[in-house]
């Protein structure tokens, strides 16, 4: 599949005019494309810091005092810590084999690491219940060892690394499949080592990629609901993730904080999409335009 | 070699991977610190249904209190809420509850069945069957009640929208769809009638909340429906939460007697040696103390005294194992696969 | 390690070697990056993912099946697709058209907007879900204009269709535009130099070629709206045979403690990612072929 977004750069500056459409259908057509962006996407995110503010900044920052929503929010970083920088690791080894090397079953291969990413959430989480759970498959040797992954940090940690398993791998793939291994190959002929060649050469040519993938991987993992709250066991305080502590919140009728733990999730969302317009603004010709995230 | 190549990659110029590998260092420090704090102290882990977060962090807390009190020893209580179907599932699969306070009978049941945690004789461990209080099933009515909503036949009237949650997965919808049921049966002893009235009922519900709290806020919140029949303690804290300028209460006259159990899950609470202090936290529910508690947050409690002070309205409460027999028998019959709502909802459709 | 040294000699030009696994190249690294990808792939995803078949086969073939046409799966399952196809096929229409105005028209907030198309990427889900149902409730913003022309949209079937439309926009954009920015303007001017009209242009110069994008655009958005669950039980209703999709079911069977029927559906589901997903394969080989690219 990584051919289906074969990195082109994206135009931009201004988009030279086009002999095409008409100014009239033109703006019917910018303005269909601009209402149902802000039907489906924008008014939603309007609503989410309306309601966060509505009882103004003291009851907003007031959710953020207590210390469920704290360990909340410490137990989404650990997750994304211990997540993240595995699907890294894992996403730059697989790109290398994957793009700089020719062997049978690629496809396939490629295949399976996308398959998480059309896994339906729930049933990434209830694998896991089915293998570590005291029913599953493993659930008797653990708890006769007394080790607990289900209903803990490593269970988290696992759902949370399939659901994002693919994005690194896939946002590398094609990025190095286009800039061949010439470069590696001539560094080599140089006498560099094998390790080096990767280090001088392939990281600076694919770092703003990584660093790209690395922030949607991120974001992805540190919102991810339904996998988690199959895992979770949602223990106050213990288990609970921030898209946890939302639900939450929100069952316990406090809007306000609710929305305001969710905003907190929101600007992230945010932050992502300006610092990866900001790559693609400023490295429009490194950066791929990796368009499947 | 392999060692190198990996841990080079980790600490490479790289901005993106310096930040997280000090996030991941300090997620670490964060894990480190906190655990050691945790384990210092007894942690019980009360594993819930779906309404009782208000009551137990009350109970909680003041449990802590007396705890320290009579054996100056610290304990925490940590709770977790959710749909009291799912709540059971999540023990079966593994969490480390030491009590289990469920919505039903018939989730403490199933624990029992699948894990053998938890004794099958459970019921009898504790006073009054193992309910350190009840509770039952009245209405939730617009301001005015501009339907008219006085008792459960009315909830079956063509032009009435019913919020109540998915009894699949809901203890507070299994009580609503079994005192529907009761209802119409205890009207003249039909069973077929009652099945049938249930039918007529159900047709009137545009949504199905996996949980009580999810009806609630579609009811108060979404203002979907004309009418929430839920848990009594659930319905006067829609009036405090949401307002009781919004919303009446409609008392009906006759609705079941609900019995939202608690026990001990003595196969976690061995292995963890806090059988002692979780034992004490469900002796605790039988205290004075605790019985007002409840009867501050609107459930009817076990201690006639405490009951007296809860102040709520006599309500003709009847029992479903009067008419459907067993536990086992009730569930089976009504809520597993292939059962009498299974069957209505297909008909329904 | 042995791997990644056997690796490097490889280069010598051994003619034609009987049977090697791979071609062969001076880069070193590929057992010991290949080994890696592999181990994690099975630990993380192969190893699971056959637990959950394992699980399902215990119920038989037939078991399955009875799980699957079981009136009220069915019906989830017709629901899920359903409406996720419907969705899919929303979100690649106004997704051409979006990307389209993003990559061939200049107007004020163009950056924004193009920024604004990845928030369902980034957004979680949950809170999408809860910010979707209370706009959509027939009291929320666009929800009451809708609901005093008869139109109830949260609670429903559209509810659903909405929540799918959100999470799978993105793909449908982001698969086209690049292609969009591609298309050699040259070609589009010589069709019209030619004599052909702008319409005859679109349809019969423009559009082919875009065509396996869109269709992967499609399958991608089909796949995720599937599957998808935070945001959807917010603003379905959930009501059996009406607004009840397949994944809540597999939470249902869970909270009834039903493992096999929860492994069966989520088999069922899983059969049809991989389906989805060797679509996308063949659609891509196939343009391939047809255009040289994708």
């Amino acid at each position: 599949m990584s051919e289906i977004i074969s990195p082109v750069r994206l135009p931009t500056g201004r988009p030279a005019p086009v002999a095409g459409e008409g100014a009239g259908v033109r703006a019917v057509l910018i303005g269909i494309a601009v209402t149902f962006l802000a039907l489906f996407l924008v008014i939603p995110l309007g609503a989410v810091f309306a309601q966060a503010f509505a009882h103004g900044v003291s009851a907003y920052l007031d959710a953020f005092r207590e210390p469920d929503a704290l360990s909340a929010i410490r137990l989404t970083l650990t997750v994304a810590a211990i997540a993240v920088p595995f699907n890294l690791v894992f996403g730059v080894a697989a790109a290398w084999a994957i793009a700089k090397f020719e062997f049978p079953g690629k496809t396939f291969l490629i295949t399976l690491i996308d398959l998480p990413f059309s896994v339906s959430p729930v049933v990434s989480g209830l694998i896991y219940v089915l293998l570590f759970g005291s029913q599953g498959l493993f659930g008797g040797w653990l708890q006769a060892h007394n080790i607990q992954i289900l209903f803990a940090l490593p269970g988290i940690v696992l759902a949370t690394v399939f659901v994002t398993f693919p994005f690194v791998a896939r946002e590398l793939i094609p990025l190095m499949q286009e800039q061949g291994s010439s470069e590696e190959e001539a560094a080599l002929t140089l006498g560099a080592s094998g390790f080096h060649a990767f280090r001088t050469v392939t990281l600076p040519n694919i770092r703003w990629g990584l660093l790209y993938s690395v922030l949607l991987c991120n974001a992805r993992a540190m919102g991810e609901f339904g996998a988690v709250s199959v895992v979770s066991g949602h223990i106050r305080g213990l288990t609970n993730t921030m898209p946890l502590h939302v639900e939450i919140l929100y069952n316990e009728y406090n809007f306000v904080a609710a929305f305001a733990v969710a905003s907190l999730l929101a600007a992230l969302a945010l932050v992502t999409l300006v610092v990866k317009s900001f790559l693609e603004w400023r490295f429009a010709g490194e950066l791929a335009a990796g368009r499947r995230h | 070699m392999r060692t190198v190549w990996l841990s080079t990659i980790r600490t490479s110029s790289m901005p993106g991977f310096r930040r997280a590998g000090c996030l991941a260092l300090l997620g670490a420090l964060a894990l480190g610190l906190a655990a050691p704090a945790a384990r210092a102290q007894t942690a019980l882990l009360n594993v819930s249904y779906d309404p009782t977060r208000e009551l137990y962090r009350e109970i909680n807390e003041a449990f802590a209190r007396s705890y320290k009190a009579k054996t100056g020893e610290d304990v925490t209580v940590r709770a977790s809420h959710g749909g009291s179907g799912a709540q059971a599932r999540t023990v079966i699969d593994g969490v480390d509850a030491d009590v289990v306070t469920l919505g039903i009978p018939s989730d403490i049941d199933a624990i029992a069945r699948l894990t053998k945690k938890i004794p099958a004789d459970w019921r009898g461990k504790l006073p009054n069957d193992s309910l350190p209080y009840t509770s039952t099933v009245v209405f939730l009515v617009r301001k005015g009640n501009p339907k008219g909503v006085k008792d459960w036949s009315d909830l079956a009237k063509p032009d009435v929208k019913v919020i109540t949650p998915n009894p699949k997965t809901s203890a507070g919808g299994r009580w609503n769809f079994l005192a529907a049921w009761g209802y119409a049966y205890g009207q003249d002893k039909d069973a077929a009638k009652a099945d049938a009235f249930v039918g007529q009922l159900y047709k009137n519900v545009p949504v199905l909340d996996t949980g009580a709290r999810g009806s609630t806020v579609t009811f108060a919140q979404r203002r979907l429906g004309d009418v929430l029949p839920t848990w009594e303690n659930e319905a006067y804290l829609v009036l405090q939460e949401f307002g009781a300028d919004k919303f009446d209460i409609v008392v009906p006259p006759t609705s079941i007697y609900a019995e939202p159990p608690v026990a001990l899950v003595p196969g976690n609470a061995d292995r963890k040696g806090t059988a002692k202090a979780a034992q004490a936290y469900l002796d605790y529910l039988y205290t004075d103390e605790a019985q007002a508690i409840f009867a501050k947050h609107h459930y009817r409690p076990f201690k006639a005294q405490a009951a007296a002070g809860a102040g709520l309205p006599d309500v003709k409460l009847f029992k479903i194992e009067d008419y459907q027999g067993s536990w086992d028998d009730i569930q089976a019959k009504n809520f597993d696969s292939g059962g009498l709502f299974d069957r209505l909802s297909q008909a329904g459709r | 390690m042995a791997a990644t040294l056997a690796a490097a000699p490889a280069e010598a030009p051994a003619p034609r070697p009987a049977r090697r696994f791979r071609r062969p190249s001076v880069l070193p690294g590929f057992g010991l990056s290949f080994g890696y990808t592999l181990a994690c792939l099975g630990i993380v995803v192969l190893l699971p993912l056959a637990g959950l078949v394992v699980k399902a086969s215990g119920l038989g073939f037939s078991g399955i099946l009875r799980v699957a046409t079981d009136p009220r799966v069915a019906s989830a399952l017709k629901l899920s697709f359903g409406v996720s196809l419907l969705s899919a096929l929303v979100a690649s229409v106004f997704g051409f058209l979006i990307a389209w105005v993003l990559t061939r028209y200049e107007f004020p907030g163009r950056k924004i907007v193009d920024a604004a198309v990845d928030l369902p990427f980034a957004l979680p889900t949950a809170v999408a879900g809860i910010a979707l149902a209370s706009l959509y409730a027939p009291d929320g913003l666009i929800g009451a204009p809708l609901d005093r022309l008869g139109i109830q949209v949260a609670y429903t079937p559209l509810g659903v269709f909405v929540a799918m439309t959100f999470v799978g926009l993105p793909f449908a954009v982001r698969t086209v535009q690049p292609l969009i920015a591609e298309i050699d303007r040259e070609i589009e001017e010589a069709s019209a130099t030619l004599g052909a009209s702008r319409r005859a242009t679109l349809l019969k110069v423009v559009l082919p070629p875009l065509i396996p994008a869109v269709l992967t655009g499609f399958a991608l958005a089909f796949a995720r709206g599937v599957g998808e669950y935070g945001s959807v039980i917010f603003i379905a209703g959930n009501l059996p045979y009406v607004s009840e999709i397949a994944p809540l079911l597999i939470v249902i069977k869970l909270s009834e403690f039903d493992y096999g029927g929860a492994a069966a559906i989520a088999t069922i589901m899983l059969g049809i990612s991989f389906l989805t997903l060797l679509a996308i394969n063949l659609i891509q080989a196939w343009s391939r072929r047809r255009f040289g690219y994708v």
